[in-house]
């Protein structure tokens, strides 16, 4: 699948293919950072910067380990990489806002284990995507998990202010929401046209 | 094999025990999410993730723990995710050697076993202050818990969502099945599911203790 169209990888791992709603990947900050839409906003941001950043880097080790005939350090050195780019974003916003590093709190050193990051710069090498691909993919994934931490927070946000039983409060009535996003989700599958 | 009589006898059976129930890394403090939910769509699946997570859990808590001392605290994190991310590289390779199929339905969520919560704060919380035997007990016990919540998400997906157990059709002809289980959705709602249960049974124990 190396030809498929840059904007058809956009439209797919944004909407189609949602890396929370379909692929389940980074569902750890989707449960925990979607309390309120600012947070949330800041949280998609600063993992799509990541995310561009650590595919862009997967595609050169990628390209490395192959010349010197090494992929059993794939998942070692992708790993290295996302670990100190997220040290490096960590940084900048401590610098530039502190108010939304203290708003972060524990989920800004926790995007080393998001498995969106992780997983993207896999899914990207899998596929044999070339560079602009990569590109295209890491940007619709970042979009696509920014979108969804948006829309979960704002129904979150809803909630709040309504009445529910004591036995759904929690983390199970946020699961049942997010399987309802999910079918909507579903109905994205019609754009991929005979993909 | 014979109990250690000492005073330390009845905490190693509570370490064991915790992570089984009390405090069930999937159930109660809802870590590693994504392979709960993106690998339980067959009871075969569940159980070949929840084996591979146990088995890397054990291995870097065991090896965490024996290098407790030596690791510098400033760079204690990335020392955990090197060593879990070699035992998961070992685990891939494993996987792929001894069944393909399984291999291929697990995907890439086999590496991604590297970033699942669970050992990261296992490694962290548990094995960096403890002895080598009692890490072990607590990795035991968490990845037995976690093998445990994967196999309620599979077996309730598989039954509904293709009417089999394991493979084998367990309804028969007639029964037409829920295709929503098997697919994205399913997942979340299985898994709010046995939330929604055990929060009833939390608040009915509770309740009685109140009248009782």
């Amino acid at each position: 699948m190396v030809n498929e169209s840059v904007g058809f990888i956009f439209i797919s791992a944004s909407l189609i293919n949602n890396f929370v709603f379909s692929t389940f990947l980074g569902i750890c900050p989707f449960l925990g950072v979607s309390g309120k839409v600012e947070t949330a906003v800041r949280m998609g941001a600063a993992v799509s910067f990541v995310m561009l950043i650590s595919s862009l880097c997967a595609f050169g080790i990628h390209a490395a380990l192959d010349y010197i005939n090494a992929p059993y350090l794939q998942l070692i050195s992708y790993i290295v990489v996302i670990a100190s780019t997220v040290q490096l974003v960590e940084m900048i916003i401590k610098k530039f806002s502190p108010a939304l590093f203290q708003a972060l709190g524990i989920f800004l050193p926790l995007i080393t284990t998001n498995c969106a990051i992780l997983g993207l710069a896999l899914f990207q090498t899998n596929r044999g995507y070339n560079f602009s691909q990569s590109l295209a993919f890491a940007l619709g994934a970042g979009a696509g998990f920014t979108f969804a931490l948006l829309l979960m927070s704002s129904i979150r946000e809803h909630l709040e202010l309504s009445t529910t039983p004591d036995v759904v409060k929690g983390a199970a009535l946020t699961l049942i929401v997010a399987g309802i996003l999910s079918m909507a989700f579903m109905g994205f599958a019609g754009l991929g046209g005979s993909h | 094999m014979d109990q250690p009589v000492s005073p330390q006898g009845p905490p190693n059976m509570d370490i064991f025990l915790k992570g089984l129930w009390k405090e069930n890394p999937t159930f109660v403090q809802l870590l590693g999410m994504c392979p709960v939910l993106a690998v339980t769509n067959s009871v075969i699946n569940a159980l070949a993730m929840g084996l591979a997570t146990m088995f890397v859990l054990i291995m870097s808590n065991l090896l965490v723990s024996l290098l407790r001392k030596v690791i510098p605290k400033q760079v204690r994190i990335a020392t955990y995710i090197l060593i879990i991310a070699t035992f998961v590289t070992v685990t891939d390779y494993a996987i792929q050697a001894i069944s393909i199929e399984v291999h291929k339905s697990l995907g890439a969520f086999i590496a991604l076993i590297v970033v699942n919560c669970i050992i990261l704060g296992r490694a962290e919380a548990f094995a960096s202050k403890n002895s080598p035997w009692k890490s072990i007990l607590d990795a035991l016990g968490m990845g037995l818990g976690f093998t445990f919540a994967v196999l309620c998400l599979g077996v309730v997906r598989e039954l509904l969502g293709n009417g089999s157990l394991l493979g084998i059709p367990v309804f028969g002809e007639s029964f037409e099945p829920w295709i929503i289980m098997i697919l994205p959705g399913g997942a979340f709602f299985v898994l709010g599911g046995w939330l929604l249960l055990f929060n009833w049974l939390k608040i009915r124990k509770s309740a009685g203790v109140q009248h009782g």
